[in-house]
Order: C-alpha cells, then sequence, then structure tokens
C-alpha cells in the first residue's frame, strides 16, 4: 500500500475508523513515543524548568501524553476533527485546535518555548487542490514564518517527518531557512532502511533553550 | 479545550489582517472550571508574556496583588472555553468553538 500521505488529504485519511485504529495500535505507540522522547532531547530545554509548547499535528494525543508526564503546558494543533475527538477522550490536558498548519499560525510573536511535531510534515508536502495558495512550496513557507514568529528568541523547533527523497528534505530545509531559522536535519540509524527517522531541528536566534523562569 | 493562556496568546490570522486583530471578542461563551496544578515557576516565566489588557478584557476579572500567582494560574490555566465562538476585531472572521476546540480553519481568499 502507497504511504498515507499520497492517498488523501489528513482530515479524509484520519476518519474516525483510522484515527481510532493509529491511536490504539501498540506498535504506532511505541513508535510515537520513542521519537516524541527523541525529540524532546533534541529541543534541549532546561532540565527540571517548566516551558509551554507547541505539538504540530498533535494528533489523538500520543506525543501530548509524554508532554503531560513531563510536566510540560502545551497547545496541540491538528487538521483531523477524528483525531482530536480522540485526544478529547483521552483527557489530554493540553489546549486542542483544529488547523491546518499550512495555512499558517496565528500566536502572538514569541509564544512557545519551542515546539515539536511527529510524523506530519510529509502532508504538507503533497498539494491537495490546483489553487496556488495549497502548493506544497507556499503552505511550507506559511508554516515555517509563522512557526518561526510563534517561537521565543532563543528557542527551538524539533519536526520529525518522513521524507521520500532527499529533495524533499533539500525543499523543505531551504524554505525554512528563508523563514529565518538556523539549524539542519538530524538522521538516526542512518543505514537502516526501517529505523531510519529524520529530525528536522531548526533555531530561532542561537538556538540555545529559553530560560523559562524568571525572578518576579 | 481552550484554556485563557491560550487565548491570550491568539491573534487572527486571515490574509491581510495584521493591525487590530487581537485580542479576539469571546461570545456566546460556555465556561467551564477544571482543577490543575499550581505551577509558581511556569507562571513566574510566562508573566513577561501576558497581554494585561487582554487578559482582563476577557476574563473580567481582578487579580488582587495578595496571592497574584494563585489568581493568574486560576484564571489562566483553570478556566476553559467549552463553547462559542472567537471574532476578530479587524476583520470579523468568526473561529467557532466547539466541544472544546476552536476551529481555525481560514477560506481559501482568507489564506495569505
Ligand atoms: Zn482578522
Amino acid at each position: 500500500m502507497s504511504r498515507p500521505e499520497l492517498q488523501a488529504p489528513p482530515e479524509i485519511y484520519y476518519g474516525d475508523a483510522e484515527a481510532s485504529k493509529y491511536t490504539n495500535n501498540t506498535r504506532i505507540q511505541q513508535i510515537q513515543a520513542d521519537m516524541t522522547y527523541r525529540a524532546l532531547e533534541l529541543l534541549n530545554l532546561p532540565p527540571g524548568e517548566p516551558a509551554f509548547l507547541l505539538d504540530i499535528g498533535c494528533g489523538s494525543g500520543l506525543s501530548g501524553e509524554i508532554l503531560d508526564e513531563e510536566g510540560y503546558v502545551w497547545v496541540g494543533v491538528d487538521v483531523a476533527p477524528s483525531m482530536l475527538e480522540v485526544a478529547l477522550e483521552r483527557e489530554v490536558e493540553g489546549d486542542l485546535f483544529l488547523q491546518d498548519i499550512g495555512q499558517g499560525f496565528g500566536f502572538r510573536p514569541g509564544s512557545f518555548d519551542g515546539a515539536i511535531s511527529i510524523s506530519v510534515l510529509q502532508w504538507l508536502l503533497n498539494a491537495e487542490t490546483s489553487h496556488p495558495t495549497s502548493s506544497p512550496p507556499h503552505r511550507l513557507a506559511r508554516f515555517f514564518t509563522t512557526l518561526h514568529s510563534a517561537l521565543r528568541n532563543p528557542s527551538r523547533a524539533v519536526l520529525q517527518f518522513y521524507p521520500t527523497s532527499d529533495d524533499q528534505v533539500q525543499l523543505i530545509t531551504s524554505i525554512a531557512q528563508k523563514a529565518g531559522f538556523g539549524g539542519g536535519v538530524v538522521v538516526d540509524y542512518p543505514n537502516s532502511k526501517k529505523a531510519r527517522k529524520v529530525f528536522l531541528c531548526l533555531f530561532v536566534g542561537d538556538g540555545r533553550a529559553a530560560s523559562a523562569a524568571q525572578q518576579l | 479545550m481552550v484554556r485563557l493562556i491560550t487565548h491570550n496568546l491568539l491573534a487572527c490570522h486571515a490574509k491581510g489582517c495584521t493591525t487590530n486583530n487581537y485580542p479576539l471578542k469571546f461570545s456566546n461563551v460556555k465556561l467551564a472550571l477544571r482543577e490543575a496544578d499550581f505551577n509558581p515557576d511556569f507562571l513566574r516565566g510566562f508573566l513577561p508574556r501576558i497581554e494585561w489588557d487582554a487578559l482582563v478584557q476577557a476574563s473580567r476579572e481582578r487579580c488582587s496583588t495578595t496571592d497574584l500567582l494563585k489568581q493568574l494560574h486560576h484564571v489562566l490555566l483553570e478556566t476553559h472555553i467549552d463553547e462559542g465562538s472567537m471574532t476578530c476585531p479587524n476583520c470579523g472572521h468568526v473561529y467557532p468553538i466547539s466541544n472544546g476546540i476552536p476551529n481555525m480553519l481560514l477560506a481559501e481568499h482568507e489564506i495569505g
């Protein structure tokens, strides 16, 4: 079977049945958890300090549950209503938004101490219509520009995704750079076809993790 | 769930809507209060990010100086908006909130 992002837009692909199948699959749960912990590691937040995070494509809250456990306050956005329904049922702590990240964010500048995204960016590489505003480069540009602005300076965003080619990695990296991000790509298990994981590690400013607590 | 902490960060993102697009105005809201763990360190770190006028407008509550952090905790992290809508003061776009989830999707002509 072809990759999910090639079959239908995410809000269609993840209907009720697929959303619960996805969430209840223990193998998926484990992979998502591993990647969330790895993303948090790469986010490099100061240990033991609270932080306000954005979970991009939060889905049914698999990564959000880990953010809860780790004591982070977070906001999650996703374009699939069925996934958000499951997240509500699972009673995650984060605020949830129905949002198409390709349309950009409206968060005020400097809102978040960091952002993570697990298995989402590949969806932005597929156009949904022939309208010019829905071309992948257009959607990626809007996404990265508004994400950059929503993050504090300095801070990081770590986005794990499944590219199908080096060209896709190139495209995404160059658009992120144009939006003002520094940083680059980290590849875990580069020689294993199955375990290979690509993390886009983006820096706002020098990318140092921002210290959240300041004396009142 | 939308808490006031998140509403405080939210501006309209419709195409060309760049001034006077904040804060989004609540209407017909159904509020719920849900207890949350008190985390003074988080609040201290968050204080510089708060837009006070917007918060006061949204909460219509005054914080006493005696226990500022406790009050802020209650207003920002325990006050949820479950139903209602948020309207952009500039372009008038209405973001509906249903079952605690705001719908931030834009129409084709509103995408920048
Ligand atoms: Zn507006």
